[in-house]
């Protein structure tokens, strides 16, 4: 058992990924001998040499729009964009040309591209630090997307991305990264990349999360006992494609659901959640589908974020509505 | 595989390079043969308005450094070494010229009068700008990189549509100038910006702060030849002034301002200077960076130049600069209390400007979200 935060497993599960094959490189800005500005790719440069890790000219669209390149000839780049906001002007190549070539070449074409991004918010940061995009990327048929919330699970989900021929889009719940659990770095992972898991078990309440709500939902689950509530809590994972046959599972034993996410509400994750769990479940649920998420704003100053992101007694005030409908 | 940087010259060598310098590092007025009739004008009360503005900008930085230390604000991104580039283009505007600046242009805010103490809002988490655009012609902070110079771009359009160029009129003509890095020279956006300019003849100044690094990434990363350079390709004028020079900053800044407002269309200049500090508040420079570089650019400081010549010419004695540091100190406490006392936003006001008309579904979320808070003071209250 090794005791390692999300950013160590991240960086333990690409340097496993490098040593299997010598055709993953990781590319993005300040990657290389600063090893990012989260430390994820720390020393990947100093092992691995500068063809394999390199510092990038500052332009997202050159970054997704040359590993596009790279991966048509034979690689498996790992783009780091650096922060949540920063992604969108490499959007256009993620959308129109990442996500569509395999369907375009009727298949001929693969892009294994690995696009990791740190996002969310609560570390206090400014404007364009803080954002959850994930819900642009989840809209877009031919891209996976994907994000972590353990350890172990940031360890073991890097490698099955990298190794992936579909692009997956790596959401990293930043304020989560120096989060540490221990784990077993050469037991097998349990699951595959798209799949999602419950994380604690109970009976009056299914909490469904991913990401950086995942812990929040854990504490909320904690904390509920206290009122003698028992709460499940379902760790996603995978955004694109779903994986709601524990959630259905789940609600058709608890009846009430309460999808969580930092992300606006609006066509959010939730939404898409709501609405698949209301077709399956629609006679085992007690309840609407609550969503407790970000308001339909931009991110707002870091001064007020708290107010914005789900917290333990948003989540608890969402189950209660849940409870008392 | 690797880069041949023996071919590498993006900060060029000195044989093929042209830097205008007016003001050597030791504080020795150099002449030049063209630059120098943009300043001849300058009066003594002038130089010692530049040492002035030079002095408050670099006080301005120290003290938000220091708020972000005492855990004012969250971060601050410093222009230490930078002072000089900042002045002396800020100083060749007129008031009725357009600002589209970085998050790193705390200089150039304090030249267009926009109270500094406006600028930490933005850093200490309460707001995203706090001061009025056009009030003092200056846009917010942009933090995307390059995005602004295409918003830049089309301001100068704008401009040139309101035939604001070319009347002669010193008070009309208008020109627009446009902050960036060495590293956002890279993005699409800035490369885009600077095709429209060239299509459109826009009266556009864009005004690269070449300060070697982009967090952790020196030029090299970003080019293969001098910045000036490129500007050729897109069919306008580019030059590179030493950045840490006052005088030559303001000199080749008047230039190009005039010719964008007598309609001659954009130039590009790239201050060749240094960030002094590390990238931001956030950032470690110690593990990318050598010591012995930023030895080497402390010699070349902007303001210790400014005063040597000033000394030497016998423009100002101790008296003044006391003065100068007395009133640095001013504005210094003026920064601490006006940040300390910065209230913040009450929640429920993230949801006012989403929109010029708010629609019902979103009042509904900001009614939501008041009933949940007050649902806390109710608790309070019944305990
Ligand atoms: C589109 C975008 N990508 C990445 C970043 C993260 N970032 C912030 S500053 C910076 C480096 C900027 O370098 P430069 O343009 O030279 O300006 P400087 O900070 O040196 O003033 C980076 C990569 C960003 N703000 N925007
Ligand atoms: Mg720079």
């Amino acid at each position: 058992m090794t005791a390692l935060t999300i950013a160590k497993s991240i960086n333990a599960g690409l340097r496993r990924a490098m040593d299997a094959d010598a055709k993953v490189l990781v590319m993005g800005e300040d990657v290389g001998r600063l090893g990012g500005v989260f430390r994820v790719t720390d020393g990947l440069q100093k092992d691995f040499g500068e063809d394999r890790v390199f510092d990038t000219p500052l332009a997202e669209a050159g970054i997704i729009g040359t590993a596009i390149g790279l991966a048509l000839r034979g690689y498996r780049p790992v783009c780091e964009i650096q922060f949540d906001g920063f992604v969108f002007p490499g959007y256009d190549q993620i959308v129109s040309q990442v996500a569509k070539m395999h369907f375009r070449s009727g298949g001929r074409l693969r892009l294994p591209i690995t696009i990791r991004i740190p996002y969310g918010g609560g570390i206090g940061a400014v404007e364009h630090h803080s954002e959850s995009p994930e819900g642009y990327f989840a809209h877009t048929p031919g891209l996976k997307v994907v994000s972590c919330a353990s350890p172990a699970d940031a360890y073991w989900m890097i490698q099955q991305a990298i190794a992936s021929d579909d692009p997956i889009i790596f959401f990293e719940p930043k304020r989560r990264y120096y989060e540490k659990a221990e784990f077993d770095l050469d037991q097998e992972p349990d699951l595959p990349l798209n799949a999602s898991r419950v994380v604690a078990e109970g009976s009056d309440a299914t909490l469904a999360a991913y990401g950086p709500m995942v812990k929040t939902c854990l504490e909320a689950a904690t904390a509920a006992t206290d009122d003698g509530r028992s709460l499940e809590v379902i760790d996603l994972r995978t955004l694109s494609p779903l994986d709601l046959e524990p959630v259905y599972a789940s609600v058709r034993r608890t009846g009430r659901l309460v999808v969580v996410h930092e992300a606006q509400r609006t066509l959010g994750v939730g939404t898409e959640v709501a609405a698949r769990v209301t077709e399956e479940c629609f006679y085992s649920l007690e309840a609407p589908v609550v969503r407790v998420t970000g308001y339909d704003t931009p991110y707002p100053p870091a001064r007020v974020e708290e107010d914005y992101l789900p917290d333990l007694d948003r989540v608890l005030d969402g189950v209660e509505r849940a409870l008392s409908y | 595989m690797t880069v041949d940087t023996a071919v590498t010259s993006a900060s060029g060598t000195a044989a093929d390079t042209e830097l205008v310098q007016l003001l050597t590092p030791e504080g020795e007025r150099v002449p030049h043969e063209h630059y120098d009739t943009l300043i001849d004008d300058i009066t003594a009360d002038e130089i010692r308005d530049l040492y002035r503005d030079l002095t408050m900008s670099r006080r301005i930085d120290s003290e938000a450094i220091a708020l972000q230390r005492q855990g004012e604000l969250g971060l601050w991104a410093s222009l230490l070494g930078q002072e000089a580039a900042q002045v002396g283009s800020a100083r060749a505007l007129r008031p009725q010229d357009h600002v589209f600046p970085t998050y790193r242009e705390h200089g150039v805010a304090w030249c267009r009068g926009v109270d500094p103490a406006q600028l930490l809002g933005l850093f200490r988490g309460v707001d995203q700008g706090s001061w009025d655009p056009k009030e003092n012609n200056f846009h917010l902070y942009t933090i995307v990189i390059g995005a602004q110079t295409l918003h830049a771009t089309g301001y100068a359009m704008g401009v040139q549509r309101d035939g604001a160029i070319g009347t002669g009129d010193p008070e009309r003509d208008a020109a627009v100038l446009a902050y960036f890095g060495d590293g956002a020279t890279s993005q699409g956006d800035v490369n885009e910006a600077f095709i429209w300019a060239g299509v459109n003849n826009a009266p556009v100044v864009f005004f690269c702060q070449n300060n070697q690094w982009a967090i952790s990434e020196p030029l090299e990363r970003q080019t293969r030849v001098p910045l000036y350079r490129r500007a050729h390709g897109f069919g306008f004028p580019g030059l590179r002034v030493d950045g840490n020079d006052v005088l030559a900053c303001l000199a080749v800044s008047r230039e190009a301002l005039q010719r964008a407002r007598d309609g001659e269309g954009p130039s590009l200049i790239e201050a060749f200077t240094y960030r002094m500090g590390a990238h931001t508040t956030s950032d470690d420079a110690s593990r990318y960076r050598l010591d012995s570089e930023l030895e080497s650019w402390r010699l070349k400081d902007p303001v210790e130049r400014v005063k040597a010549y000033m000394t030497r010419e016998k423009m100002a004695d101790q008296a003044f600069f006391d003065g100068v540091e007395a009133e640095a100190e001013q504005l210094a406490e003026h920064l601490r209390t006006t940040c300390r006392s910065m209230p913040d936003p009450h929640p429920t006001t993230i949801f006012d400007h989403v929109y010029v008309d708010t629609p019902p579904t979103l009042r509904a979320q900001q009614e939501e979200m008041a009933r949940y808070l007050d649902s806390f003071v109710d608790e309070k209250e019944a305990q």
